[in-house]
């Protein structure tokens, strides 16, 4: 069990170690808020346990287009930050069409992060093998604190809706989450991941939530039967 | 003269207290489902409620910093809160204590993070007795952990009255009313240490030894609120055991 720090814990007395959610002062590294310590040889850091989504740069997230302008689009990604996506990183676009007739208002996307500038100010792009527009499928959101448990170790919960129910998932760091496949079984997934959002206890959550699955998949099997 | 009234007899106040002993304390972290960050505070007869909203984006738009996060603060007390009906709205005793409450906080909270962005702190008090800023204060500080705003520390906040010539800690309301001064004061704490003062305010007439021991007073009642507030957050959150990587 990791030990839970307050902001102003102090947590180490080398700066060289200080790591995310920590800060520096006098060559002591503090907690900058509230969440999980994270401690080993090398580094401190502080898991959050609350908190809005912050961009930063290589996320992958899902967002709503807000706005379209000449040169691109505004998206809306759950965050006090709106970013934008230029014309130009979206290889949807070509010279011959105008911006609103690639995405429109209201249209949602999965984009990555490629830059911030100091004025936080989110630069988007689609030229990635994750990124792409989406028509189809369905989005849930979460508090964006809780996507890690949601993508599991290493993506286990991923791989587990993947390989038991056959539903895509593509998780945004801003705690919107793209779902398509069959529509019951969508149904499924996002019941469990409410459940992972509202489960405090994660000890063993992988397996609750293999049991879940397998559950409701036996019967939606013996609905379909009879 | 209203001073006949015997605020100490014996070396214990009206209720019961010694000088340097606090009222009873209740602090409950994350009450309110649609604020980022809430707490729910008890301090004597003072109730009071702070929610935290942010960082979000600013409205109106022209009021934003480009540079840093802006902090808003807004003590309101009920209608009711009162023994005669307040009429309900801001008046000047309000708003100066939320420019000195938002004070207090700027100090601590890291608004360099979040650039046109704003952190809104709400609070309401619901039952007002002596001390409701210092109350709000502690409740906000809560509500601000429980929203998972940067901070260096946290602020901890308590009065110190002067009554029949003896200092007190957390006055109630007698002491404030018929006693001779009122000292809130607000520390910013970090780990378990008072570093500095973040609010200081003073009516009444104090020597200047008295004054200092004062803040010795208020450093004493401020680390035991501080344990208080330190246990709420973590009542909430002790289930929160295992992160999954």
């Amino acid at each position: 069990m990791r030990t839970i720090v307050l902001p102003g814990d102090l947590l180490a007395t080398n700066p060289k170690v200080a790591g995310h959610g920590t800060y520096v002062e006098n060559g002591k590294v503090y907690a900058k808020f509230l969440g999980l310590l994270d401690k080993t040889e090398t580094s401190v850091r502080v898991i959050p346990l609350r908190g809005k989504y912050i961009p930063s740069v290589g996320d992958v997230v899902v967002g709503v287009v807000k706005e379209v302008t000449v040169n691109g689009w505004v998206v809306e990604i759950n965050s006090p930050y709106m970013a934008f996506l230029p014309a130009q990183e979206n290889p949807e676009m070509k010279p011959n069409k105008k911006p609103n007739e690639v995405l429109d208002i209201g249209d949602i996307i999965v984009a990555k992060i490629i830059n911030i500038d100091p004025k936080m100010k989110a630069t988007l792009t689609m030229k990635d093998k994750m990124c792409r527009p989406i028509r189809f499928g369905r989005i849930v959101a979460i508090n964006p604190a809780r996507v890690p448990r949601v993508i599991g170790k290493k993506g286990s919960m991923i791989k587990l809706f993947k390989n038991e129910l056959g539903v895509n998932v593509i998780v945004g760091q801003n705690g919107l989450i793209w779902l398509n496949g069959d529509r019951r079984k969508v149904n499924i997934v996002e019941e469990a991941i409410y459940i992972i959002e509202q489960e405090a206890h994660t000890e063993g959550l992988t397996d609750r939530i293999a049991e879940f699955i397998k559950k409701k998949k036996g019967e939606l099997e013996n609905a379909g039967g009879s | 003269m209203q001073e006949e009234v015997k605020l100490i007899v014996d070396g214990r106040r009206i209720d019961g207290r010694l000088p340097d002993e606090l009222r009873p304390i209740k602090i409950e972290a994350g009450v309110l489902k649609n604020a980022d960050g809430s707490c729910y505070l008890e301090m004597g007869k003072n109730k009071v409620m702070a929610a935290v909203y942010g960082p979000r984006k600013v409205q109106p738009k022209h009021l934003a910093d480009p540079t840093q996060a802006i902090v808003r603060y807004r003590y309101n007390m009920a209608p009711f809160s009162v023994e005669e009906r307040k009429r309900p709205g801001p008046d000047r005793r309000s708003v100066e204590i939320s420019k000195v409450s938002r004070e207090a906080l700027e100090s601590i909270i890291m608004k360099e993070l979040f650039p046109r962005s704003s952190i809104d702190i709400f609070v309401e008090v619901l039952q007002a007795d002596a001390g409701s800023r210092t109350a709000c204060l502690n409740a906000a500080s809560v509500a601000l952990v429980d929203a998972g705003i940067p901070m260096k520390g946290i602020i901890t906040s308590v009065a110190v009255a002067k009554v029949d010539g003896v200092l007190v800690l957390d006055p109630m309301k007698e002491e404030d009313n018929y006693g001779e001064a009122d000292i809130p004061f607000a520390f910013f704490i970090r780990n378990g240490k008072i570093e500095s003062i973040a609010l200081l305010q003073m009516d009444g007439r104090v020597t200047k030894e008295e004054l200092m021991q004062a803040v010795e007073l208020a450093k004493k009642g401020a680390m035991e609120i501080y344990k208080l507030q330190r246990e709420a957050i973590m009542r909430k959150y002790r289930v929160e055991e295992e992160e999954e990587e």
